[in-house]
Parts: structure tokens; sequence; C-alpha cells
């Protein structure tokens, strides 16, 4: 975190202290002090990337399932197509994210509230990881997936994609409406254990196959690759949970 | 010369600028809502505006608790309550010089032998209860209100914090206002009796009384304290009491804001008393004890939890400690500098029951056979009055007060050039007329100047004692007490 700030013109605006901890109060004077309309409109902006953010990441949820959907049926060439558009949206969201990482630190915007912020999209942002990653595996791998294994992984991209999408909820009501992010947070931590479960019976199905170890080994991984998706949101979930108590506090 | 002795009153502000001003933005910049930069800069210049246009009604009261008419004598009131807010403030206490400055004052009155107004006293330390107590209520309504706003407003929190920081600078600049116009009695309320009157014209037009140069001056002591010293403080204030998010923060400054502008307006004294309700009096509060009294409020609607039980009873005993400390430190530094330094640190003030004001008393309902053998006796202090008052006579202590009041002697003289320095633009024509009748004339007492007044001129008698009148008897009593300033000759024996 310390790292990615001290780059680019932010240089020199923060000072690290004898201990090595960084000061946050900025010495530049770009920023903060401008007439306060100029406020409310970079504001608007900031809100709106965020927002952006959080659309990515629902549209990577969505992408995921659709992706191996495709892959599954045989369609390796949609697959990709998909697998390229989550890598765009990907790179986008990694954008946005150091955007709005940059402009709270520079205008000390929501001092109290910053840190769980900035916490929730780095998260958020390893969610949109996750999914690339499993993509990236299948495509390189190209796993030979038997033909009654297709639909526990389809039900398991599912689950994960619907735990994104509860999540993006969530973190919009943290910003807005933050009594109904218990709503979501406990909708996220049900489709994680359903995920759990079809992962479970997945690979037990795999390893009671009449298959090489090697390809049992690799079904496995491919396995837990989609988990992930829905345990990572699950993750942000419990954080987001934390702060909207802090916030309420 | 005086700014010598008005040096101590400076300190004072200064101490006031650290400590008080630095409770109005403390919680904006303990958050870091608000720089430092942007507070200092706002609470100072409104400090200043709010002392020299609204610091007159909160001055009066504290005047009739016990004028200082002397200039070492406010010196060292001014230092003594300065130095027990400095001893508080090394403890870690929140204290205000609201409550050092009383504690200064009857230090004075003890030291001087001069009675202590009981009226204004008990109006006084009331407050030190209805301050918190109100500030508490005020913070826990809008802390309730401001809840529900942001729930159902479902406002971005970014756009929350935008406007969070707008509605804290502008608040805290309301506050800053009201802390200068209330305040400012404090520190330099006790010097507006003891300085010579004398008003001056601003560029031709802008007239500026005597007491608004003061006002501003202890103004830019305020604000040199805030820039110097208050960002620790307000970061003790921020922090070290409850941690409060933003919109506490801003339910606080709020809270503190009002209840300092409600004690201080004359404004909104005159609006109460004209709608027919019962109005505040303006007194000066301390801002620690409101800041103090909202957190408690927003904590309690919280239900209660971390709040700090024994240290709310360790500021509540500095809340004690605090005046009666400068009361005994003006008290022994009073007698260090009268018989150390040989300074007059009152004008010594005679008692003398005459025989004209035996009659005014019977007038005014307060008689006694005892009263008789008084006439003609010359006493040195009020307390000595006070006390043969006690032995002789079978009066109660409100018509003792009064009787003591009455024996005041003092000397008087009106001329034409003393009526010009007045600010004429406060008097009518009529008022004007009378007082160049009386020009050439002495009075040995108070009152003899005030019915001779009223009897010269309608414009100044006091009307009727009904709630339609209060306003235009309380605008005659602060030019009568303008005119008694004025003549008021120091040398009552020649």
């Amino acid at each position: 975190m310390a790292e990615s700030l001290l780059t680019g013109n932010l240089m020199g605006c923060y000072e690290m202290s004898g201990n090595g901890v960084l000061d946050e109060t900025p010495k530049c004077s770009f920023g903060g002090e401008r007439p306060m309309t100029n406020l409310f409109a970079r504001t608007k902006l900031l809100e709106s990337k965020i927002d952006e953010f959080l659309n990515h990441t629902s549209e990577v949820g969505l992408l995921f399932r659709e992706a191996l959907k495709n892959f599954l049926d045989g369609r390796v060439a949609e697959f990709e197509e998909r697998r390229g558009k989550v890598s765009d949206l990907e790179n986008h969201a990694d954008e946005l994210r150091r955007e709005v990482e940059r402009q709270l630190y520079i205008e000390t915007l929501i001092p109290e509230s910053r840190g769980d912020v900035l916490g929730l999209l780095e998260q958020t942002d390893d969610v949109i990881n996750r999914v690339k990653l499993a993509l990236m595996q299948v495509s390189v791998e190209n796993p030979q997936i038997p033909a009654e294994l297709g639909d526990g992984y389809l039900e398991l991209a599912d689950y994960g994609s619907r735990a994104v999408q509860e999540l993006v909820m969530g973190a919009r009501a943290f910003f807005r409406n933050t009594s109904a992010v218990p709503d979501y947070v406990h909708k996220v931590a049900f489709w994680e254990k359903e995920a759990d479960k079809v992962a479970e019976r997945l690979k037990r199905r795999i390893f009671e196959m009449d298959i090489d170890l090697s390809q049992k080994i690799q079904l496995g991984n491919f396995v837990m690759h989609v988990d992930s998706v829905a345990d990572q949101a699950e993750d942000v979930s419990e954080r987001l949970s934390i702060s909207t108590i802090k916030r309420s506090i | 010369m005086i700014l010598l002795f008005l040096s101590s009153g400076l300190f004072l502000g200064w101490s006031l600028g650290a400590n008080d001003a630095a409770n109005v933005f403390g919680t904006a910049v303990a958050t870091r809502m608000v720089r430092f930069r942007t507070a200092a800069i706002t609470s100072g210049l409104f400090v200043i505006v709010g002392a020299v246009l609204a610091g007159g009604g909160a001055t009066r009261t504290l005047g009739q608790l016990g004028s200082v008419n002397a200039m070492a004598g406010a010196f060292m009131v001014a230092l003594a309550a300065a130095l027990a807010v400095l001893w508080m403030t090394r403890a870690g206490l929140p204290v205000s010089v609201s409550q050092a400055i009383i504690g200064g004052i009857i230090g004075w009155n003890l030291f001087t032998g001069s009675p202590t107004d009981i009226d204004s006293l008990v109006k006084i330390v009331s407050t030190w209860v209805i301050c918190p107590l109100l500030s508490g209520v005020f913070a826990a309504g809008l802390y309730v209100l401001a809840r529900a706003a942001t729930v159902r407003s479902r406002m971005h929190l970014l756009a929350e914090d935008a406007l969070t920081r707008a509605v804290l600078i502008a608040v805290g600049a309301f506050g800053a206002f009201s802390l200068g116009a209330n305040n400012i009695a404090n520190v330099m309320g006790v010097f507006v009796s003891a300085i010579p009157a004398s008003s001056v014209h601003l560029l031709g037009f802008l007239h500026v009384s005597s007491d608004q140069q003061l006002f501003a001056l202890g103004g830019i002591a305020i604000a040199v304290g805030i820039f110097t010293y208050s960002h620790r403080v307000m970061m003790t204030v921020g922090k070290g009491l409850f941690r409060l998010t933003p919109m506490t923060g801003l339910v606080v400054i709020l809270s503190e804001s009002l209840v300092l502008f409600l004690f201080a307006s004359e404004l909104l004294e005159s609006w109460l008393i004209s709608h027919g309700l019962p109005s505040i009096p303006l007194v000066p509060v301390s801002s620690s004890q409101a800041v103090i009294g909202a957190v408690i409020g927003i904590a309690l609607v919280k239900g209660g939890r971390n709040l700090d039980l024994r240290l709310i009873r360790r500021i509540a005993g500095g809340w004690v400690a605090t005046p009666v400390i400068a009361a005994l430190v003006a008290f022994f530094g009073l007698f260090f500098l009268q018989n150390v330094f040989d300074l007059p640190v009152h004008r010594p003030v005679s008692y003398e029951l005459s025989e004209v004001g035996m009659e005014r008393l019977q007038e005014h309902g307060v008689h006694d056979e005892g009263l008789a053998e008084l006439e003609g006796a010359v006493f040195e202090t009020g307390r000595e009055l006070s006390s043969a008052l006690k032995e002789k006579t079978s009066l109660g202590m409100i018509d003792r007060e009064v009787v003591v009041e009455c024996a005041r002697k003092e000397r008087f003289v009106v001329t034409l050039k003393r009526i010009e320095t007045l600010d004429l633009t406060l008097l009518t024509v009529g008022q004007i007329r009378a007082l160049r009748e009386l020009s050439g004339r002495e009075f040995g007492y108070s009152w003899e100047l005030e019915s001779t007044l009223a009897a010269e001129s309608d414009h100044w008698a006091m009307l009727p004692d009904t709630r339609d009148n209060h306003l235009a008897n309380k605008r005659l009593r602060t030019n009568l007490r303008q005119l008694l300033d004025a003549f008021r000759t120091a040398d009552t024996n020649d």
C-alpha cells in the first residue's frame, strides 16, 4: 500500500517518518483546500468510479459462469472471447481502484472509513483476480472433463457467481444504506456454503472414478480454483460486515 | 502603562484561545475532517467578529457581579484566572476561563470588602449546571435527528463526508462567533470598568466604543492563542474524551455553539421577550462544560457504554476547584500587589447613609428602626456597612444589599466635555438635552444622578416594570451605566 502511494506525482507529498510509517498528511497543497462546490463535484466523480468498479466486479462474476459453460459445451472460441473480456475488465478495475485510492488519500476524504473502503476495494479486486486465474488455468491446462462432472462444475461456478452478485450489492449498500448490508452478507455466506458442499461432492466423485491419478489431481485442482471465487467473496463480505458495524457506532 | 496591566488579560485571552476555542473545532480537526490551518483561520476570524459585535450582553452580567475598578486589581484578577486555567490544563482537565474569572472576581471582592452581587452570582453559577445539561439535551436530540436523516437520505458515504466537512466549517464558524460573543466577557470584562472611556471614530463614520476596542484587542489575543497552542488541545478534546465519528463530532460542535449563542445573544433575548417567552440570562458560560455535556448526551443515547464515569467525576471536580483556586490566587496576589508594589488594586469607595438616601430607602419600602442609628456614619467598605446592618437592624439579605448599594458614595461630575465622549448614537435627542442641562453639576451617589436625570426628562425615567417595557428599561440601564462610567471621578474626597 505504502509502496504504491509513493509513485508518480505523489512522490514527495507523503513522508516516511523515522520508524518507516507513512505520514498520512500530504505535505503538498494540491487538493484539500479547494472551493467547496468543487469538492462536491469531485466527490460525485469519485462515487461514479467506485460504482463503475463494482459494475465490473458484477460483470466478471456473470462472465465467469458463462465462460465456464462455453468451455464445458466445447465452444472454445466463445470461452476465449469471454476470458479476454474478463482480462480487460480486470485491468480497468485495477486502474479504477488505484485512482480511487489515490484520490481518497490526496484529499484526505472519509478519514474514519478510508482504511475500510480501501480494504474493501482491494479485496474485491482479488475476487476478480480469482476469476481471471481460474479461467486462465482452464485455458492453459485445457482439462479433459468427464461428461458426468460437467453439471457439478457448472453448479459450482453458478454459486460462485451468485456469491459475487450478492457481495456487490452488499458493497453498494455499505456506501448508501448500511442497514441493508447484513442481508447481503448473509446471502454471500449462504452461497459460499452451497459451493463448498458441491466442491466436496465433486472431489469425492473425481477420486472414486477410474482415471489416472494425475487427471484426478488436475480435476481436483480445477475444483479448488472454481470454488475459490465464492471463498474470496465470503472473505470480503465478512470484512464488509465488520466495517459496517464500525460505521454504525 | 495600560498595556502592561492589560497584559494579564491578553494572557487570559491567549489561554481562552488555546483551550476554549479548541473545543469548537477540536472534534473536526482530530477526526481529520478539517485541517488545522482552516480551523484556526476560521475560528480566529469569527471569534474577533463575535467579540466586537456581540460581546456586550454577557459582559454586563459579569460587570454586575463586582466591578473591579482599578487597573492593578483587574490585572491581578485576570492573572489569577489565567493561572488557574493553565494549572488545570496541565492536569489535563478541560476547564474554561468562565469558571476561573468568576473565582478571580470573588477573590477581588473578598480582598477589597466589596459586596458580591448575589443575584448575578446565582445566575452565573446556575448556568454551570444548566449549560452542560442543555448542551447534553441538544446533542442527544440532534444526534437522533442526524442519525435518522442519514439513514433516510441514503446518501453516499462520500457525499455524506463532503457535506459533513462543509457543515463542520459553517457550524465551527458559528461556534467561534458565539464563543467570542459569550466569552470575551471573561477576558476583557474586568477591564471594562477599570479603563477610562474614550471612543474613536474610524474613517469618520464608524463609531468604535471603548468597550469594542477592548474586545477587539481581546479577540486578537484569543486568535493568537488559537494559532499558537490550540492544536494539541484540539487533539485531546477530539480523541481523549470519547471516540467520536465525524458525524457525532459535528453534533457536539453544533450543540455547544447553540448553547454559547443562547447565553450571549441580545437579539435572541429581545425576540424572546417581545414574543412573551421567558428569556435566557446573558452570562458567560463555559465551552468546556458545553462540550462535555454534549459528549455525555450522545454517549447516553448510544446506551451509555464507553462512558468513563471516573473521568467525568474528575472533570466535574476540576470545575469546582478552578474558581476556588482562582479566588485564592487573586486574593493573595492582590495582597502582594498592594503591600509589596504599593499599587492601588481598587479605588476606595466609602459608604454613607445620607438623609436623602434614607428617604429613598423609605420610598423603596426598606425601613427598620435601627437604620436611623446608622445615618451619617461613614464605612470604608461595603462589608463593614453590611455587618453593621446585620448587627443593628433586622433587615434580610436582599434589603441589606439595597441599603449598601444606596450608601455607596462616589463622585460624579457632569461636564460638556465628558458628555461629548459618550456614544451619543445610543441616546435620544431628549436624553442629550437633559444631560446638557445638568452640565456643571456634581453628584455624590449614582442614584442621585439617575433620579435627577429622570426628573429632568421623561426620556431618562424607568418605565413600569412590565414585560413590554423590559427591553426599553434594559436599554436605559445600559445608557445609565455608560453615563456613570464617563462621569465618575476618581477622587471622592475632595
